[in-house]
């Protein structure tokens, strides 16, 4: 294959997502053409990502673009999840005075980075597809221009965003100070003594540049104690754009991560297993305590999100390709479960209503049964109990964490994960046990309805079948 | 591998169970009566086609289900779990009867959670994979949870939340036990755990985190208090099912894992267990006999008697030291004919409550008197099953606490003494309710109003009568098929793992 060939499926999305953007152009706000389109070029794009899997490794573009299972694998996620997201937020975004092409646009070009990232194996290729995708994320965070919280949690995260990235090009220069390349198989080679004995100021100095590294990650996929943005950017966005943040983009996050650390740095492990270990402690504890406090569930749910990323982390920890394989799973069924939360959320709201605190969710069981039951069976696996796939995922990190002797951090998220059960659960009390507030008929258009029903099915028959994604992220790591 | 009877027992209720949601209200009782009787006509063959003279697992079946953990879809039963299946099997079609014109709110949900609840229970007592049972261990929470929840009352929401975490937080630290002797033996089947080697310190480390998960479970003092609170806001069907058949998993826990993964630790805990084991008896039967609310009277009464469960079981490791063989046995069979009687008793006790409760809504002991006046079938009914929990002999009731108090008078007579306690204080607090509730004179005009029980509260609570009844004077009926199973746990735990 030559170095066009591995990148198709991006190069046609991103000359999709062009046309997109000039048709949005001629349309009119009220027409779902764009939705439409988006929607068509994401399904063309996935088919094309999925005949990718299983092909032999292949590198391109002098090494810095890499199509491997892991990589085909994880696109083929991300773009089912922006399907998902796309179909939970067009009439959310219909219903409001967000600039309705641009929003599907922008994911459009979100995706795209996304796409790179997992793909990328060559720090400048990593800092690009980070860079599309952030920056798509900041303008989409804004686009709700009238609204004061939008403004300024899009502002919040553009300054500590573009903070991370300074820090994360800064690692890299130090990397790139030690090593002398920014190809992350040479750097991997080089660290390992395999080419070169490394003096020791060197050594020191990629160490130096790891550290850098790792906080620019954190902040990425915001772990504590790199976390301030989530609650503010998650309360602040559109409830459509949480969504989009909180979803695909942890998995691009995750690929990054395994590309930078795991690829690249391995021989340096020993380090960041120390830096990983207290940051998924940290975030465990502190994302756990902190939602139990929160009233504005997309606050709540960004706390959770952090405490999820700290059981993510766990995986890792341990530094074995079981416990990679372990954080994929992880990524990949939060990513999903947080997908059907969102989606019952957005289908709650309506023209002129956010449903945003917990008590708008009240009575729902009665108001409408289908998207309570969904947003039952997210809730139950969010807080990791069987047979909902949240638990599969606990399984795995826990044991990875076990296998590589971080007992002493498994036995915490367990603590820490009836903690988190119980703001978990308390959702459910206000679904089912508390009497409906408002009466408002909630119906979502029927496509939606279907979409999250598989959504929250698929939550529960991947609890009873875990089997089916396990093997294929196991097959990435191998 | 032959027709897999135990995965239908499990399937048929749960599947049966979403359809009655599915299928709304009008049909629902009816479609549950029938999953319910089917699902005990079914389990009947594991009683019959049971080979009571050995004590390999019988009606296996395997199937590998999370091959890259080697955790198995592995199902099988043995003379220790076979009657709890039975027992549970039949305490669901009671549900049933005891629902059918009582819930006036989504009766379809509500029969449909217990009907799914029904076969996770099913799955506990006969999953043979360590990491299967854990997940039937924890499912059987979601449908508890909402059926306190939705249908309890007035504290319900209180009662549930700390019912799910009580019970969550101990079950978690057997989870990080069972994933720690995964990556000490590479299995998840319980066989393989029953072997595996295991030094001191390792054992009574996973020791504790079984007791954690299973002396909340059972439950045992002090983490208790998750019961009362539980019991007395959850609908009667649902405080049935839970000291019928939820309690029991604590104690099939012990037996399942406690006594033969760490017989080490097990024996060097035991004078610890025995000592709750007798506070549980004495002191929580005290308190029993100070509560003015009959469910909580009944509750306490549960923990009281689950008691008499945990000191069968650890009164074993004191008998090993003296060699005596047989009185392990006995021991621990007692346990168990206790755990199968308590389930009939208790939840013939919890439904004859939720019989007064559903003519007058108050379970205060106060707001009754002379119940038999206006109530004479019923009273009748009412007395048999006090005087069954309060042990009396011929009933079920008597059985299992002989026995428990005949092993301990083997080891020690103050232990024996101790537990004997039991028969004066059960008697106390359970005949006492029963002389202010149902004897004397007409207590006020609400009870005057009364009107006695129907057919379908005759039937169920007949169904129950009859099986005390039997069990009482026939408890070869039980005892007969696990003594094989009983001898193999005996031999397991009387050999050191290290």
């Amino acid at each position: 294959m030559d170095n066009l060939q591995i990148a198709t499926p991006e190069i046609f999305l991103l000359a999709a997502t062009c046309a997109v953007l000039v048709v949005g152009l001629f349309t009119q706000a009220k027409s779902n053409t764009v939705y439409w389109l988006s929607q068509l070029s994401l399904v063309i794009t996935l088919i094309m990502s999925l005949t990718q899997i299983g092909d032999e490794a292949v590198t391109g573009f002098s090494g810095a673009y890499t199509l491997d299972t892991l990589s085909a694998s994880l696109k083929s996620w991300v773009l089912v999840l922006a399907i998902g997201i796309f179909l939970y937020s067009r009439d959310y975004v219909g219903n409001r005075k967000i600039a309705r092409s641009e929003y599907f646009v922008l994911g459009l070009f979100a995706v795209s980075g996304m796409m790179i990232m997992v793909s990328a194996t060559h720090m400048l290729t990593v800092y690009l597809g980070l860079e599309l995708l952030a920056l798509s994320q900041y303008a989409m965070v804004a686009l709700h221009r009238d609204n004061g919280r939008a403004a300024e949690a899009a502002m919040k995260y553009f300054v500590l965003g573009a903070l991370a990235s300074g820090m994360l090009l800064y690692g890299m220069s130090m990397v790139y100070g030690a090593t002398g390349s920014l190809n992350l198989t040479v750097v991997a080679d080089i660290l390992a003594g395999n080419s070169e004995v490394l003096s020791a100021e060197r050594t020191i100095g990629a160490r130096f540049g790891l550290t850098f590294l790792i906080v620019g990650i954190a902040f990425k996929l915001g772990a504590v104690p790199f976390h301030m943005w989530v609650p503010d950017v998650y309360e602040g966005a559109p409830t459509s754009v949480t969504m989009f943040i909180s979803t695909a983009p942890k998995i691009a996050a995750f690929a990054m991560l395994i590309r930078l650390l795991v690829e690249g740095l391995e021989t340096l492990s020993a380090d960041w297993q120390q830096m990983l270990a207290i940051m998924s402690a940290l975030s465990m504890i502190v994302g756990n305590l902190i939602a139990i406090a929160q009233t504005n569930i997309k606050r709540m749910l960004a706390y959770s999100t952090i405490s999820h990323v700290g059981f993510l982390l766990m995986g890792i920890v341990g530094a074995t390709s079981a416990g990679y394989s372990a954080s994929m799973f992880y990524a990949i069924t939060y990513a999903f479960t947080t997908l059907a939360t969102f989606g019952v959320l957005l289908a709650v709201s309506r023209e002129g209503f956010e449903a945003d605190q917990l008590s708008d969710l009240a009575g729902l069981g009665k108001r409408n049964a289908l998207l309570a039951v969904v947003m039952l069976l997210a809730m139950f696996s969010l807080a990791g109990v069987p047979p909902a796939v949240g638990f599969y995922a606990k399984l795995t990190v826990l044991e990875s964490a076990v296998n590589a002797g971080f007992t002493w951090l498994a036995i915490l998220g367990v603590i820490m994960s009836v903690i988190g059960a119980f703001y978990y659960l308390r959702i459910i009390k206000i679904m089912f046990f508390d009497d409906p507030v408002d009466d408002t008929q909630v119906s979502p258009a029927s496509d939606v309805t279907a979409g999250l029903a598989v959504n929250g099915l698929a939550v529960l028959a991947l609890g009873l079948a875990p089997g089916l994604i396990m093997s294929a992220c196991i097959a990435a790591f191998s | 591998m032959s027709f897999p009877i135990l995965s239908l027992t499990i399937w048929l209720p749960i599947l049966a169970g979403f359809l009655i949601i599915a299928v709304g209200d009008r049909p629902a009782r009816k479609l549950a009566g029938i999953a319910a009787i089917l699902t005990f006509l079914v389990s009947l063959p594991l009683y019959f086609g049971f080979d009571s003279s050995t004590a390999t697992m019988q009606f296996q079946e395997s199937l590998a289900w999370l091959p890259s953990f080697g955790i198995n879809y592995a199902l099988g039963i043995d003379g220790i779990s076979m009657p709890l299946i039975i027992l549970t099997t039949i305490i669901n079609v009671i549900v049933v009867i005891s629902a059918w014109e009582v819930i006036k709110d989504r009766p379809s949900v509500y029969l449909g959670a217990f009907s799914i609840m029904t076969g996770l229970m099913i799955g506990v007592f006969s999953a043979m994979d360590a990491m299967l049972f854990y997940v039937f261990f924890e499912a059987t929470l979601i449908p508890m949870f909402l059926i306190i929840g939705i249908w309890g009352g007035p504290r319900r929401v209180y009662a549930t939340v700390k019912f799910f975490l009580y019970t969550f937080l101990g079950s978690v630290f057997m989870l990080i036990a069972l994933i720690y002797m995964y990556n000490q033996g590479g299995s998840f089947a319980i066989s393989d755990l029953h072997a595996l080697a295991l030094s001191k310190d390792q054992q009574f480390w996973i020791f504790l985190a079984f007791l954690a998960a299973f002396a909340v479970k059972i439950p045992m003092w002090p983490v208790h208090t998750w019961l009362p609170d539980a019991h007395v806001e959850a609908p009667t069907a649902g405080s049935a099912v839970l000291a019928a058949i939820m309690l029991k998993m604590g104690g099939y826990g012990f037996l399942r894992f406690s006594l033969p993964v760490t017989p080490d630790a097990s024996s060097q805990m035991d004078t610890f267990m025995i000592a709750i084991s007798l506070v549980a008896v004495v002191y929580i039967g005290f308190v029993a006999l100070a509560q003015r609310d009959m469910k909580k009277l009944i509750a306490y009464s549960s923990i009281s008697h689950m008691g008499f469960v945990t000191l069968g079981i650890f009164i074993a490791f004191r008998l090993i030291a003296k060699d005596d063989m047989s009185g392990v046995a006995l021991g621990i069979e007692g346990a168990i004919m206790q755990m199968v009687s308590h389930g009939f008793i208790s939840a013939a006790m919890f439904l004859c409550v939720g019989v007064m409760y559903d003519r007058i809504h108050s379970r205060e002991i106060a707001d009754y008197g002379g119940v038999i006046n206006t109530m004479p079938i019923f009273a009748a009914f009412m007395v048999f099953f006090a005087m069954a929990n309060a042990g009396l002999p011929g009933t079920s009731g008597f059985v299992g606490e002989f026995m428990v108090i005949l092993a301990s008078f083997k080891t020690n007579f103050w232990i024996a003494f101790l537990a004997a306690l039991t028969l004066i204080l059960g008697a106390a607090y359970t005949l006492w309710m029963v002389k202010r509730v149902i004897m004397g004179p007409i207590g006020n005009d609400k009870v005057a109003a009364l009107t006695d029980i129907n057919s379908r509260e005759f039937w169920m609570l007949a169904i129950l009568a009859i099986f005390v009844l039997l069990i009482g004077v026939w408890p070869n009926l039980i005892g007969g098929v696990m003594h094989a199973s009983v001898e193999n746990l005996v031999q397991q735990i009387s050999t050191s793992k290290y």
